[in-house]
């Protein structure tokens, strides 16, 4: 067994046959038990490299391996997508969500998800169109986490959500990671997510531009990887 | 909550140190158990990772020792814990002189300084 959750190689893709491509020759290696920060401004590729990885895009050239395997079922029943937007059913309440989650997926863990919602105080009866934003994100990341998947794919978790509801979410992944498990996380707000973070990639314009560790940006540089960022991509 | 850090330095390193700072300062006497990776990484709001290095670290230092199947604790060796006190002063006392130094103090003023800063006099006119 190899102890790569993620490879690619030269993995591309062009949504038109024109202009640039979102991605382009990406060569990636993701370890397991890592937490990464998958880190770029808006429109570098990283919603588009998390949804070629979930299954939901085809790549347009290049190798793209999860756990040895190319995206297919197999794939979809060890990956946990948290996409960029609400995916809620806005007539189910809180309760038929997590029980329409546990049917649909076997690793599902049903114990987890309640022990989360309670804690969180969310009523179980409530539609969860009427929820908050910021508790419609944590439902939604509370679903995504409670599975017992290999690698999680948080789009954005933390966008819009006030900085209480921040701490909560980085709580909730850290406290449901384990070390077989792999959690990769896009984002631009990286100063909140930094201590959380081992490893980070940074994309540009669909290129990977750097893969290091947190501590190692911080060694060699001196500063943080948020400060690193800043510099990195000034305009 | 979690905890603060500098931007400008590894995380693991400001972990250890503020451990490290508990048994020094004799908060942690030997034989307390310290905490494990996961409840350390949960507390600081850190990678595990991050937090099994710090804990590594203190242990390759002397401050922990490992015993078996039942996590880690403040070293027993007293002797060890000494040493490892004397050993931080001198370091940090060595980190202090010499960025004072690249500020342009001179040996006396900061001896003057660090007197008075010793008497909890922070005026220093």
């Amino acid at each position: 067994m190899s102890d790569l959750i993620l490879e690619t190689r030269a993995l591309s893709k062009r949504y038109q046959k024109v202009g640039a491509p979102a991605l382009w020759n990406v060569d990636l290696e993701v370890r397991k038990g890592r937490i990464v920060g998958l880190l770029g401004p808006n429109g570098s590729g990283k919603t588009t490299l998390i949804k070629m990885i979930a299954g939901l895009l085809t790549p347009t050239s290049g190798e793209l391996l999860i756990d040895g395997k190319a995206p297919g079922t197999e794939t979809k029943a060890i990956v946990s997508y948290l996409p960029d937007h609400n995916f809620l059913t806005g007539w189910m309440t809180v309760e038929d969500t997590i029980n329409y989650h546990a049917d649909f997926f076997a690793d599902f863990r049903r114990d987890r998800a309640l022990d989360m919602t309670g804690r969180l105080g969310l009523d179980l009866r409530q539609k969860t169109k009427t929820l908050s934003k910021g508790n419609q994100e944590k439902l939604e990341l509370i679903l995504c986490m409670s599975r017992d998947a290999g690698l999680y794919l948080l789009d954005e978790p933390i966008a819009g959500v006030d900085p209480a509801t921040r701490d909560y979410i980085l709580q909730t992944i850290l406290s449901n990671y384990t070390e077989n498990s792999t959690v990769l996380i896009s984002t631009h707000l990286i100063a909140d997510v930094e201590p959380a973070l081992e490893d980070v990639i940074f994309l540009r314009e669909g290129r990977i531009l750097l893969q290091s560790t947190v501590d190692d940006i911080r060694e060699k540089e001196g500063k943080s990887v948020d400060e690193y960022f800043r510099e990195v991509f000034k305009w | 909550m979690a905890w603060k850090f500098d931007p400008e330095r590894p995380i693991y390193l400001q972990i250890s140190e503020r451990l490290t700072a508990e048994i020094v300062s004799g908060r942690w006497p030997a034989g307390t158990k310290v905490p494990t990776v996961r409840d350390l990484a949960l507390d600081a709001g850190v990678n595990p990772n991050t937090a099994q290095r710090a804990l590594s670290e203190m242990e390759r230092d002397g401050y922990l020792e490992t015993r078996r199947g039942d996590g880690r604790y403040v070293t027993e060796r007293d002797s060890e814990v000494q040493r490892q006190r004397r050993e931080t002063l001198a370091r940090r006392s060595a980190t202090f002189v010499g960025d004072m130094k690249a500020l342009g103090f001179s040996d006396a003023e900061i001896l003057e300084a660090a007197e008075f800063a010793l008497k909890g006099d922070t005026s220093h006119e």
